[in-house]
């Protein structure tokens, strides 16, 4: 199967899981911004979004996008460790126009990871999960606030955010790059249209986050 | 000594090339029609080793693949596509007459035997000229992307020597495009399996068995082991001799080790006199320096070349009170377009290097060492704007100004409202080897079974090469030329079965060349070999260099002794034999260098003319142009070596018969 | 006018390529700035036999940036501080007196060291073999204005053929990746008519052959293009991508 056996398919894997993250991430922040305007709508959001077999079979497959995303990202690194050889070089330089966060992609990714956990343990677990399992779920508004009513909770959320936003301002672009649906000109649109939508869901989720922690905790 | 001359001219024997019968434009066509050709299923059972993967060396492996012959195929470098083949910059002419401007294959033929000042042989040119066109067709078929018209057709530009556009380019890096064109071809072979590729491989010597070339030994130079290898017959493409000079426009690895292997094993060395200095290289900046940088004669499409017209001026610029911009138009002297008004700054090489010389020596050089001449774009920008210049050399132009720090298309002064750019300085350097082993019309040398095309042959370029023809040259002798004739000598080899190299003669070569090796290693004196040939080279530009004098060949001959005691007693080769050892290479190439140097000073000497690269001041016009003696000096002078290094080499003749040519004067005046 | 400097420089040394390497340092003194980078390494090589020592062992060739030969791994930087060219197009005017340079070979596991500065690239030509031509025997070609080719595709695959098979990008990529070199072959085939025939048999193989030598995967950081001595760009990467998926995809 090329998709696994060669280098382009699993980057093909890696680009097409993390568009679909990113897609994904998008729709999470358009759904926590309905929380800014109304509660009640964003407890109809998240009860949507409970353990009915469209939100679990949604959640079965985001699950499986992160983890094939996840697990690739550690294999892919672990052969181009090998593939650059035993013998490091004492003195490397990063040239101007390479990105800083092109170049350290896994270790803002194992960030994001812990991020998730975090977020997974705050909210799903309290949510979703319960529900699963046949107990009763807590609500938006009190996950919400049982979370953004700690002080430390936001100031950890930005950082996870900044990972984000580093991971897609180069991500983006580089799915894109992978597909094979970028050029000389389209490098250049693709890295534009990346920054700007990286920074407008990250953007959005900061604006979120400082706004539950000023309405629940201030 | 003017004694010794007339005996080295009389009763010397003459050679035949084997020139097939009929009028010259017909002659190759009924060698093709009439050679003796190999099946296909005996092709399976011959083997050809060919050393060299340059234009002509990975032309003929892969050609010789294709067609189904077992090839091994030597270099020197870690890949086949670094041969240096790859710095040909300008372009690659041919026939094609795509510009409607009267081109056509007798008139390259022509302007090839004429640019050569009439020493070429007319048979080979005329094949040359009428296989040009091939390839082309070869090239673009490979994928080699040359310069196109808007229109989707390939684009032509003009070169020194031709007053048609005939040259085909690809951007400045035709022979770059060329030899990866021919490498891919051998790749496809070396992946069917029909082609086995040796890199960093040296060619040590040739092994005859019973009178024809059976062999090489070849050094691993990875592992420092001699090896043995075994053909029916043996291809040499190694190149031109230019290092022998130390600084010219060749690679570091390029050697004349393997042609002067083949000279002493029998083969001849035809006009080693002929060495082509090249008009427009960067000037030599310190003696530190290690080669020297061609910038390409493409320039001199728009680039004007000058001096200053007071001497004054000149040593100004010499102080570096003044700049070559601050010297106003009416104060430049344009000598190529003032002396050759009809071919003005476009005269073949060998005039434009010696006019410029001509000027330094009289005083009127232009950088601090007073050896460098201007080459100016002011006109051409005034007139086409820079954006257009930038696009035609902007890669040259980026290239001169990381080596000078000056850049060329910078505006640099105004004086009187006329805008003037910074001017490039240019020098002739060291470039081609038009001389090289000899071959008849087959390409074989007077050794039955050993081949040499390429450079490394004496050629088809006469005294001169123009510029765009050694591509056209190499190509035609690899892909057209040899795979044909070289099936004339192996259609009664077919019985001939794979043979081992376990036979004496193999033991006797190898120990040769191990003695030899030992030699070097054993001499354990004090200079390094860079410091020998870097003498060497002073010692061949200044009496075997631009002007040749009966005293200066003297001199060198004398000084070329000395120089061989000096490397015999006082070499010093650091490390061991085992393994890499880039000492004992130089070593063993610097060797040949210098036999090579007494030899291109033999043959100067014998040359009582002055013709293309070969300029004997006794023998010039009293304008200083090159006088020529048809009566007494058309001919090759072939070499033969005489059993030693230390012994001069025998001159045989082999006449030069013309039909369709009228020998005549060369004339870039009108 | 070009003045003298002094600096430190400290080269890889390796004797063999399964012996252990380590760094030297070497003192040199009064070097011209017109100096290019490797006749200053000859200068020290001259003075390394001087004194009875093996010169440093590297590779060079045409010393005019076009044969590819030429490596060193200078201060971080292939082909040194200096963009769009090779080390022997490297002058010491790029540097500083009292500077220390660094001097070590490509690293890259499918380029093991040779000698000291010296690497194996034997694996682009391996590449090259398994599908970088177009597949015809010589005199078989139709006239070369048969097939009319836009100026806009002929140059652009004249900028994909201008890679001089150096490595750098291979050396300069933290994972170890050729694809900078792969898709400059495979773009300029992809480009001209006269490699499409072959296009999707060429693509496959030369990236099959790319990834059994063991190079890594292509992670966009953009690294190789930004080194490269012969600014190839990084487009063809992504051109390389869509030609290896349709031709996957079209199986």
């Amino acid at each position: 199967m090329w998709l696994i056996n060669s280098s382009v398919g699993r980057k093909v894997i890696m680009s097409v899981s993390g568009l679909f993250l990113i897609l994904f991430l998008t729709f999470h922040a358009l759904m926590n911004a309905v929380a800014l305007i109304s509660f009640d709508a964003y407890e109809a959001v998240c009860e949507f979004l409970g353990a009915n077999w469209y939100a679990l079979l949604g959640t079965a497959i985001l699950a499986g996008g992160f983890l094939v995303h996840i697990c690739f990202a550690f294999l892919l690194t672990w052969q181009n460790r090998k593939a650059r050889g035993n013998d490091r070089y004492a003195v490397s330089a990063r040239p101007k126009t390479v990105e800083w966060a092109s170049q350290n992609m896994l270790v803002l990714g194992i960030i994001v990871l812990c991020f998730l956990v975090l977020h997974l343990a705050q909210f799903w677990a309290k949510m979703q999960l319960p529900e699963i399992v046949g107990d009763a779920p807590a609500s938006g508004y009190s996950a919400l606030q049982a979370a953004f009513s700690q002080l430390w909770v936001a100031p950890v959320y930005l950082i996870g955010f900044c990972a984000i936003w580093f991971h897609i301002t180069h991500g983006f672009w580089s799915a894109l790059q992978t597909i094979g649906t970028a050029n000389e000109k389209w490098i250049v649109r693709w890295k534009c249209i990346g920054w700007w939508w990286a920074t407008i869901v990250v953007g959005l989720f900061a604006v979120e986050v400082i706004y539950f922690t000023w309405f629940f905790a201030i | 000594m003017e004694e010794k001359d007339k005996t080295i001219q009389a009763n010397v024997p003459v050679i035949d090339s084997k020139i097939p019968e009929g009028p010259v434009a017909e002659k190759w066509t009924n060698y093709k029609a009439h050679q003796k050709l190999v099946n296909p299923a005996n092709k399976r059972r011959l083997d050809i080793i060919v050393v060299g993967t340059g234009l002509a060396g990975a032309s003929a492996a892969a050609t010789l693949g294709e067609m189904g012959f077992n090839v091994l195929n030597f270099c020197i470098q870690d890949s086949p596509r670094r041969a240096h083949s790859i710095a040909a910059q300008g372009g690659i002419n041919a026939a094609k007459n795509y510009q409607n401007d009267g081109d056509s294959v007798y008139r390259l033929f022509y302007d090839t035997v004429k640019g050569g000042d009439y020493r070429a042989r007319e048979a080979n040119v005329y094949r040359l000229a009428e296989v040009s066109n091939n390839i082309i067709d070869q090239c673009v078929a490979q994928g080699v992307p040359f310069a196109r018209e808007y229109g989707g057709l390939l684009a032509n530009r003009s070169f020194g020597g031709a007053q048609v556009s005939r040259t085909f380019y690809a951007k400045g890096q035709t022979g770059q495009q060329l030899l990866l064109g021919a490498y891919s071809s051998l790749n496809r072979q070396i992946q069917m399996g029909k082609v086995k590729s040796y890199n960093r491989y040296e060619m040590h010597d040739i092994v005859i068995i019973d009178g024809r070339a059976r062999g090489i030994i070849a050094k691993n130079l990875v592992t420092g082991k001699l090896e043995r290898f075994a053909a029916h017959a043996v291809v040499i493409a190694t190149g031109g001799y230019g290092n022998t000079y130390f600084l010219s426009t060749n690679a570091m690895a390029c050697n004349c080790s393997a042609a002067m292997a083949c000279y002493r094993k029998g083969a001849y060395f035809a006009n080693p006199a002929y060495v082509q200095i090249h008009p427009t290289c960067i000037p030599v900046h310190g003696d530190k320096q290690s080669k020297l940088t061609l910038m390409s004669e493409s320039l001199r499409n728009d680039g004007r070349i000058w001096v200053p017209k007071d001497i004054e001026d000149a040593k100004k610029l010499q102080s570096g009170e003044i700049k070559g911009s601050d010297i106003p138009e009416e104060k430049r002297d344009y000598y190529l377009e003032r002396r050759y008004p009809a071919f003005g700054n476009l005269v073949p090489r060998d005039v434009a290097s010696r006019a410029a010389k001509e000027r330094c020596d009289k005083g009127y050089g232009v950088n601090n060492t007073g050896k460098a001449v201007f080459l100016d774009f002011s006109e051409a920008i005034n007139r086409l704007g820079i954006d257009v210049i930038r696009q035609r050399y902007g890669n040259l132009f980026d290239m001169y100004e990381e080596i000078t720090d000056v850049n060329p298309g910078e505006l640099a002064n105004e004086i009187n409202g006329e805008k003037y750019y910074n001017p490039m300085m240019i020098y002739p350097a060291i470039h081609y080897t038009m001389g090289g082993i000899w071959v008849d019309y087959e390409l074989q040398t007077s050794v039955k079974g050993l081949f040499a095309i390429g450079e490394c042959n004496f050629s088809d370029h006469g005294a001169n090469r123009l510029g765009a023809s050694a591509l056209m040259q190499g190509l035609a002798d690899g892909y057209f030329v040899l795979p044909y004739t070289i099936q004339n000598y192996l259609s009664d080899q077919i019985t001939v079965p794979h043979f081992t190299t376990d036979t004496p003669e193999f033991d006797e070569a190898e120990k040769r060349v191990q003695d030899n090796l030992d030699k070097l290693m054993n001499i354990r004196g004090k200079r390094s070999v860079d410091s020998i040939h870097k003498e060497l080279g002073h010692i061949m530009w200044d009496y075997v260099g631009m002007a040749r004098t009966k005293e200066s060949l003297e001199e060198a001959l004398k000084k070329l002794k000395e120089l061989r005691h000096e490397f015999e007693t006082n070499l010093f080769v650091p490390g061991t034999q085992e393994g890499m050892n880039i000492e004992l290479d130089k070593a063993f190439r610097l060797q040949d260098f210098i036999t090579m140097g007494e030899l291109i000073a033999y043959d100067a000497l014998n040359r009582n003319e002055s013709c293309g690269g070969h300029f004997r001041e006794e023998h010039q016009t009293e304008e200083g142009e090159a006088r020529r003696d048809d009566q007494n000096y058309f001919y090759v002078a072939c070499w033969k070596y005489n059993g030693d290094d230390e012994k001069a080499p025998t001159l045989i003749k082999e006449p030069l018969e013309y039909e369709a040519i009228k020998v005549q004067t060369r004339n870039y005046k009108s | 006018m070009d003045t003298n400097i002094s600096f430190k420089l400290k080269v890889w040394r390796q004797a063999g390529p399964k012996e252990k390497g380590h760094f030297e340092t070497y003192e040199l003194q009064d070097i011209p700035t017109d100096t290019s980078f490797l006749e200053m390494l000859d200068i020290l090589n001259e003075q390394l036999v001087e004194k009875g020592e093996e010169p440093i062992a590297f590779d060079h060739d045409c010393r005019e940036g076009i044969c590819g030969m030429c490596s060193l791994y200078v201060n971080g930087h292939p082909h040194g501080p200096a963009t769009g060219a090779t080390t022997c197009q490297l002058y010491m005017r790029r540097f500083h007196d009292g500077e220390t340079i660094t001097v070590e070979p490509w690293r890259s596991a499918a380029f093991p060291v040779i000698k000291d500065l010296m690497v194996n690239r034997n694996a682009l030509d391996q590449i090259q073999q398994a599908g970088g031509y177009v597949s015809f025997n010589t005199g078989g070609a139709q006239d070369a204005n048969a097939i009319p080719i836009s100026k806009v595709a002929a140059d652009e695959a004249m900028d994909s053929a201008s890679c001089i098979g150096c490595g750098a990008c291979v050396a300069a990529c933290k994972n170890g990746s050729a694809m900078l070199f792969v898709s400059a072959k495979v773009s300029q085939f992809a480009l001209l008519p006269q490699g499409k025939a072959e296009a999707k048999k060429r693509v496959k193989a030369m990236l099959s052959k790319m990834d059994e030598l063991g190079f890594g995967n292509c992670t966009n950081t953009g690294a190789c293009a930004a080194e490269c001595p012969k600014n190839i760009k990084l487009s063809n990467i992504s051109r390389l991508n869509r030609e290896y998926i349709c031709a996957k995809l079209s199986d």
